[in-house]
């Protein structure tokens, strides 16, 4: 089933969660709403699922107008932030509470619910675990039930809230694998909450970049990390260099150096801020050819398969931060204090006005 | 975002469930406590003020008020003692005791009032060896102050115990580890951090105290201008058809007890300044 | 009722301590002061009951008096416990799972009869339904009796005993928040579903706590029901009303043995609070654990 957001705004006191958001969910992808907290991500999520009335605005599900509908009319299933497991319930009532409220008529038999409760706890790998207690289980393991839950009363929606939040990064890690797999599997329309980048980009067909209870991108995770529509999506998703210059018709002026930036060229000598992934800084050990600047290691940090350099700009106090390969940092055995060049592989560059 | 999520809940049976709560409040509660302000207003100005201010009426303040006082003023220092021991040592019986804590709450108030008449007359248990060295305790104010203390022990307890409960054992291990000996360590910032509690269930056990019939008769002998106390003497005014006189001196008791409400409810907010 | 230890923790083999005499020292004292206020009175209601024996004891409860005291006193529980734990989950269920302007207040407000002095209680409905009061000259009129008859003695105990169950639930609901009920809804459970399997197994130990509670107080109230209650033997008399026309009579060992029933009541109530504490205790950890 596709979901269809048409313009809603939503505002709790004085507080603005949603200003005139509209977004399409094409039926069968898995969506990412990512921001940070307070962008009003999880509102437009209970909005979906009827947990929260709109101020105005509509939502369709596949092009029918779903606003007015009551929660229990939406057929979504809803994964919570702390799963929301019933906790006098065994595993096994808890992923079968759906089918058992069902109204008599449309209510399936013992057997039936039986049979499909323990074909979901074969999905969710927990089959031996059908009458322990929520409290008996792991994070992960609840966090699994609570899917199932959600899975047994066959929704046309799947939300879920911040869905890995509160699991440590090893189970995390596996979770979202394991959820990118299920979905692959059974292709219910599904769209999830996240403050995560790494998370919504692993995992996500599509990420929704929000921020003040607005949309600031939408698109394919490579679409919005490698073109960040707006300077906020920029900081957001991952680590970045700002450079204060100015840019005039197409060239950008920039710590000394002079950089094409065709999507400026209307420009006219304007103050521009530049974005250079830490990634995207190169470092050499003599500075042939223009492009790069003169800089001293300040610190140098191994972290993982990367190795991090703070670097001193020469002629200024400002610290920019780049993050090569192990391997090759290796080769050119850095040290702490000495001179190198670096050089901005890819820049994007904002006019100032658009700055957050 | 959690802050307004509340309004447009979507749980259901807000409106019919607010309104029951509101409809059976008035009608069990506010309705019948107007009647008192009403049936007050009936007298002058002057009637009223002579009601509440003759001397048998003032007598009747110093006693039910003195003895509170010093009811919570016991009940406050054994209350913390008590609290202190069963949360921080261990000792055999320490979850029967614990339970017994609450008796007061539960014991009708009646049966503690001549139970501890009997225990305190000149052939009880325990007035047998207090009255021959002078000490009368049934049938003077020095009995309703026990029947009270009785009464408002379990209020200081429940207060301060779970604030003693939720203290971090790392404070105090911080204090001494900055020098503090254990008792500079219970007077510095212990008794700060339950001062709240301390102060509430001491108002708690007051405003109790003051309210207090039914375990206070048997034993105060009740003595005009000397043990008989305001509960009893609204009693005495009802008894004698005298509803006006009844009436004004209740409205001086629900002044009170609204006062001391106001003063537990502000010692609450107090108390929770420091929570997170 | 204040506030009940729920997170209990010792502390073993803590260093951070008082010195070993000290703690004896407080633990004597606490518990001589407990002995002295608490244990000697519980002791002195069954010691008094039975100290003309056992054939006395058993004739002063069978007393025609007494029989109808008690089943007057079953009938005020019986008709307050349950209205009271109506209104309770009704005005918890509105407190605890919405909030809207004016709560703290409504909480007060349904808090006020702890406040006020049983005797003020009483006095309100003679006030009221007394031949002096606001509805006297209709009900009389109609004939109808309430001041001086059962139906005072109920409005009084439900007065008394008002806010009981209501401020065990309200805590204990909002403690557990609203997530649950709305993951019952998006399953699509309608409210009484949701109520009836989500909320309300949640909530049972925390009913039978205010219930038992409410109960205690509304078969062993005094003061408020002595001002409505006429004190006719055989017919207006409560349990407690009857305790104190015995005691004022000086048969003593009467008065005790009838007392002492509701020392029973008291003990048993003392009994499943603690077991329903526990319990509930229990609900809140499990709670708190998956979170």
């Amino acid at each position: 089933m596709s979901i269809e957001i048409q313009a809603v705004s939503k505002s709790f006191g004085t507080f603005t969660a949603l200003k005139d958001v509209s977004l399409k969910v094409p039926s069968g992808e898995l969506v990412a709403l990512l921001g940070p907290s307070g962008s009003g991500k999880t509102s437009l999520l209970r909005i979906i699922a009827g947990l929260e009335s709109p101020d105005s605005g509509r939502i369709l599900f596949d092009g029918e107008e779903a606003t007015k509908r009551q929660v229990q009319e939406r057929q979504v299933g809803f994964v919570f932030q702390h799963y929301a497991l019933f906790r006098h319930m065994t595993v096994f009532d808890n992923i079968a509470f759906g089918l058992t409220v069902k109204p008599k008529k449309s209510r399936p038999s013992k057997q039936e619910i039986r049979d499909k409760v323990h074909n979901l706890l074969k999905l969710i790998q927990l089959e031996n675990l059908a009458d322990r207690y929520p409290a008996q289980l792991s994070g992960g393991q609840r966090q699994r039930v609570a899917l199932a839950r959600a899975l047994a009363v066959e929704p046309q929606v799947l939300l879920l809230d911040e869905p890995f939040g509160a699991l440590d990064a090893k189970v995390r890690l596996e979770l979202r694998r394991w959820l990118r797999r299920l979905h692959d599997e059974i292709h219910v329309t599904s769209v999830f909450v996240t403050h995560d980048q790494e998370e919504a980009l692993e995992v996500a067909d599509r990420i929704v970049v929000m921020n003040e209870g607005r949309i600031e991108q939408e698109g394919t995770p490579s679409e919005v990390y490698d073109r960040p529509a707006t300077p906020f999506v920029y900081d957001f998703l991952g680590s970045v260099n700002l450079f204060h210059g100015r840019v005039h018709e197409g060239t950008a002026q920039m710590a000394g150096l002079d950089l094409s930036s065709p999507e400026n060229a209307s420009a006219q000598d304007a103050p521009a801020v530049g974005y250079v992934r830490s990634h995207d800084i190169a470092i050499e050990r003599d500075g042939n050819g223009s492009g790069a600047i003169k800089a001293e290691v300040r610190y140098l940090l191994s972290v993982g398969p990367l190795v991090r350099v703070d670097l001193v700009l020469s002629g200024s106090d400002r610290t920019i931060e780049a993050e090569l390969p192990r391997d090759e940092a290796d080769r050119l055995q850095l040290q702490v204090g000495e001179q190198v060049y670096a050089r901005p592989r890819k820049m994007r560059v904002f006019v100032e006005d658009y700055q957050i | 975002m959690a802050g307004g999520r509340a309004k447009n809940n979507v749980l259901p049976g807000f409106t019919p469930a607010l309104g029951y709560t509101i409809f059976y409040l008035s009608l069990i509660v506010l309705i019948p406590l107007s009647a008192l302000f009403f049936k007050t207003a009936t007298l002058t100005w002057d009637d009223f003020v002579a009601a509440v201010t003759a001397p048998r009426v003032l007598a009747s303040y110093r006693v039910t008020f003195g003895a509170s006082l010093a009811a919570a003023v016991i009940n406050g220092f054994f209350g913390v003692l008590v609290a202190w021991v069963l949360v921080r040592y261990r000792f055999p019986g320490k979850k029967l005791i614990d339970a017994l804590v609450d008796l007061p709450f539960a014991l009708p108030t009646a049966v503690a009032g001549i139970t501890l008449a009997s225990i305190y007359s000149q052939n009880g248990w325990l007035g047998r060896y207090l009255e021959p060295r002078g000490i009368k305790v049934a049938f003077t104010p020095l009995g309703i102050a026990v029947a009270m203390v009785f009464i408002g022990l379990p209020f200081v307890v429940r207060t301060v115990q779970p604030v003693l409960e939720e203290l971090d054992q790392e404070i105090e291990e911080a204090a001494s580890c900055l020098g503090a000996n254990r008792w500079q360590t219970f007077r510095r910032v212990l008794l700060p951090t339950m001062l709240p509690a301390i102060l509430t269930g001491f108002a708690l056990s007051f405003a109790r105290a003051v309210g207090e019939y039914g375990s206070i008769i048997f034993i105060a002998g009740n003595m005009p201008m000397v043990s008989e106390i305001t509960p009893l003497l609204i009693i005495t005014k009802l008894e004698q058809y005298d509803y006006a006189g009844a009436t004004a001196i209740a409205t001086v008791m629900l002044v009170v007890s609204f006062f001391m409400l106001l003063c537990i409810n502000l010692l609450q907010k107090w108390s929770r300044r420091f929570a997170e | 009722m204040v506030g009940k230890g729920l997170h209990k923790k010792e502390r073993k083999g803590a260093t951070v301590t008082e010195p070993a005499w000290v703690r004896w020292l407080l633990i004597s004292v606490a518990l001589a002061f407990l002995a002295l206020f608490l244990v000697l009175p519980l002791a002195a209601v069954f010691a008094q009951a039975l100290e003309k024996g056992w054939e006395a004891y058993l004739a002063a409860l069978k007393e025609p008096d007494t029989i109808s005291a008690i089943r007057l006193t079953l009938i005020t529980a019986a008709v307050c416990v349950p209205l009271n734990l109506f209104f309770g989950i009704v005005a918890a269920w509105a407190i605890a799972k919405f909030s809207f302007p004016g709560k703290s207040f409504l909480i007060t407000l349904i808090d006020l009869p702890f406040s006020v002095s049983p005797v003020v209680s009483g006095l309100i409905y003679v006030l009221i339904f007394g031949l002096q009061g606001w509805l006297g000259p209709w009900l009389q009129e109609h004939d109808i009796k309430i001041i001086f008859a059962v139906p005072g003695i109920i409005l009084a105990t439900i007065f008394v005993t008002f806010p009981f169950i209501a401020r065990e639930l309200i805590p204990l609901m909002e403690s557990q928040g609203r997530e649950e009920e709305e993951a019952a809804l998006t399953l699509g459970a309608n409210g009484l579903q949701t109520f009836l399997r989500v909320t309300f197994p949640n909530i049972k130990w925390g009913i039978l706590y205010g219930v038992i509670l409410c109960n205690a107080r509304a078969m062993g109230e005094f003061g408020a029901v002595s001002v409505v209650s006429g004190h006719v033997r055989g017919s207006t008399n409560t349990i407690p009303l009857q305790v104190e026309i015995l005691y004022n009579e000086y048969s003593y060992a009467a008065a005790f043995a009838v007392a002492s029933l509701l020392a029973l009541l008291a003990l048993v109530t003392l009994a499943v609070k603690t077991v329903s504490e526990w319990k509930m205790q229990q609900t809140i950890s499990a709670a708190e654990t998956e979170r």
